[in-house]
């Protein structure tokens, strides 16, 4: 631009410019107020809304569950005060909640499984522990068939408990855990089938997946109850609950199939190709290489899957299994506790327990998501 | 012409980089053409390659180079003709595939490290994998090829913690583990950012003084000119000019080479 003058001289910065602290917004809570509830006359206006809306919602809850709730006392407690929630119920049916209809006598059975299900699970999730793999492979190998001989009976001196008495959360832990054991695995397979190039695998998988993702659950909870011994010669007969876990478990399969499948489409080419030219065979790159990667992508879709599953296994319900909240259903209807707010208080308590159970899940996947993260690229 | 550069390679080209090549033939493909649906990407190649060859390959985009090196170890499938890699005959047999996988390294333009294992677990993956190597010996190879890319010191980061071309060192690390006989470079510095091309292009002059055969897509001219002792031109699915890197650079005989080298050559 500047023809005319001199050539510039070439100018040299010696030594390194000092580092300055960022300019950092003005400190403290009334700053932080200012930027963060107050900086707008809107930002202002849904603060005020969202305070009141707060205020309208949160006392009144908790009076109603905590503060002014019958804590100890019987029906009678509850009926002298039935604005507020009617604990008690829960204590009284406490058992029931939990064993269903499992004879008290051998109800130490379902507490060792309990146990043992806490403790795998306890153990799992602290990550120091020594033989964590083993642990695994004992929780997903061993417990199930320990916790059916515990549960069932019948071998080793235990008499059989049917599964017709099975209930309360104990069954809905039953119906979620095997739908999660069984799903992912089965869900893996599928996922690899529809993506194999074999057109056959393809086809049939493909096909299944679509079959199970187009009907509702309880179109499958009653063909598997209604349907299914119709096709059956009629001396064989299948266990009921066999029938719903195997229903639930294949439903959740379908969606998991498609949850993996996206994690398979987003892993580049470039680690199919390098597996290959490594001399990997298909299966080791499959378990090796590009499964972690996949499956680590679509954590949040997995958890996400298995909370729907366990929260669907209450709709086994219609098929007459009583899950926690069939039981809880069915104990609000007892005579002896028609009070105004024993049925609040039920499905309250049953929206904790399951509450609890899925937030916990949530939260162990973003631990999990977290740990696994090992830096940016790829 | 071909031939003619042929007979050339076998003394200039080993005198330039004052390196050994036996006679015996470890890559032979014959008539081999490879179509991607209509689309004609190699035209009938006839390559042979010898044990301790060096060979460049060169030509512009979508000139079939990439194409032809990833046939070699089955990336991609050729449809007609023979690639025969030190006496395994290509098939659809997937027990040739990776016999000749295991004896054929490949580095890619991308790298195509593993994100989620270490660079310590990347290089001791195919040996206990695919080797079955115990895991202490496997640790070993892979950290004294680590020293030898010169990157030991990184052995438990993660790849994503790592330059590029730190990265591209790792993954040359990590097909030498597997003790190959050929190694194969898809254009391995073209990702890099100006810097760290040397260092990689360092780590390859050493394999190829070590006697290393190597087949080099790449547009390293300066690399070709100390390291090949071949040098092939690729347009359009065909080679069009192989020869000795001296006579190459120098006196090409081709239209087509003339014009690519002036492009590449011009800055």
């Amino acid at each position: 631009m500047n023809d005319q003058a001199m050539p510039r001289a070439g100018s040299v910065n010696a030594g390194d410019l000092p580092d300055k602290p960022a300019p950092g917004a003005s400190a403290g809570p009334v700053a932080w107020l200012r930027d963060n509830l107050f900086s707008s006359v809107g930002n202002t206006v849904l603060t005020l809304l969202g305070l009141a809306l707060v205020l309208l919602t949160v006392p009144p809850v908790v009076g109603w569950a905590i503060t002014s709730a019958n804590w100890t006392g019987g029906a009678d407690a509850c009926r002298a005060n039935p604005g507020a929630a009617c604990w008690p119920f829960v204590t009284a049916r406490w058992e029931q909640f939990v064993y269903g209809f499992y004879p008290a006598a051998e109800r130490w059975r379902v507490n060792i499984v309990l146990a043992l299900l806490l403790v795998g699970i306890v153990l799992l999730a602290i990550e120091r522990t020594p033989g964590r793999r083993w642990i695994g492979l004992f929780m997903v190998v061993v417990f199930p068939i320990v916790s059916f001989v515990l549960l069932y009976g019948g071998s080793f001196g235990l008499p059989v408990v049917e599964t017709a008495r099975w209930g309360g959360f104990m069954l809905t832990l039953v119906i979620a855990l095997s739908g999660i054991v069984a799903s992912l695995p089965i869900g893996i397979v599928l996922a690899l089938g529809r993506r194999s190039e074999m057109p056959v695998v393809r086809l049939a998988c493909t096909l299944f997946i679509e079959f199970w993702r187009g009907i509702p659950l309880v179109a499958v909870l009653f063909m598997a109850s209604v349907m299914f011994p119709l096709f059956l010669p009629a001396d064989v007969t299948f266990d009921q609950l066999l029938r719903a876990v195997i229903g639930v478990a294949l439903f959740a399969s379908a969606y998991m199939a498609e949850v993996v499948r996206g994690g398979l489409q987003a892993i580049p080419k470039g680690q199919y190709e390098g597996a290959m030219a490594l001399g990997l065979p298909y299966w080791r790159m499959m378990r090796l290489i590009v499964l972690p990667q996949a499956l680590k992508i679509v954590i949040p879709g997995i958890v996400n899957t298995f909370i729907g599953l366990f929260k669907d296994t209450t709709l086994v319900l219609i098929i007459g299994l009583l899950d926690l909240l069939g039981i809880v259903q069915a104990s609000i209807n007892d005579p002896n506790w028609s009070i105004q707010s024993v049925p609040y208080t039920g499905y309250a308590f049953v929206a904790i327990v399951f509450w609890v159970c899925c937030y916990a899940m949530a939260r162990y996947s973003r631990y999990i998501e977290a740990k696994l993260h090992t830096g940016h690229a790829r | 012409m071909n031939e003619q550069g042929r007979a050339v390679a076998g003394s200039t080209g080993e005198e330039a980089a004052g390196l050994a090549v036996s006679d015996e033939l470890v890559i032979r493909i014959a008539d081999m053409d490879k179509w991607y649906g209509q689309f004609h990407v190699l035209k009938s190649i006839d390559l042979e390659v010898r044990r301790g060859e060096r060979i460049v390959i060169c030509g512009p985009s979508g000139s079939g180079k990439s194409t032809l090196i990833r046939c070699i170890n089955r990336l991609e499938e050729h449809q007609s003709g023979s690639i025969n890699v030190d006496g395994i005959e290509l098939t659809n047999d997937l027990k040739n595939i990776d016999a000749i996988r295991r004896e054929v390294g490949m580095v890619f333009q991308h790298f195509n490290l593993f994100p989620h294992l270490t660079v310590l677990e990347n290089c001791t993956l195919a040996p206990i994998w695919v080797k079955k190597m115990p895991r202490r010996e496997a640790e070993e190879v892979a950290m004294n090829y680590l020293e030898r890319v010169r990157i030991p010191e990184q052995a438990n980061k993660f790849p994503g913690q790592l330059s590029g071309g730190q990265q591209q060192r790792v993954a040359i690390a990590r097909s030498l583990c597997m003790s190959p006989k050929i190694m194969l470079f898809d254009e391995p510095t073209s990702a890099l950012d100006p810097e760290m091309i040397k260092e990689v292009l360092d780590v390859m002059i050493e394999l190829a003084h070590e006697g290393m055969t190597m087949i080099c897509v790449t547009h390293e001219m300066g690399f070709a000119k100390t390291v090949a002792n071949r040098v092939i031109f690729m347009d359009g699915g065909q080679i069009i000019e192989e020869n000795a890197p001296e006579p190459f650079f120098n006196d090409p005989q081709s239209e087509r080479t003339q014009l690519f080298l002036s492009q590449i050559l011009a800055h």
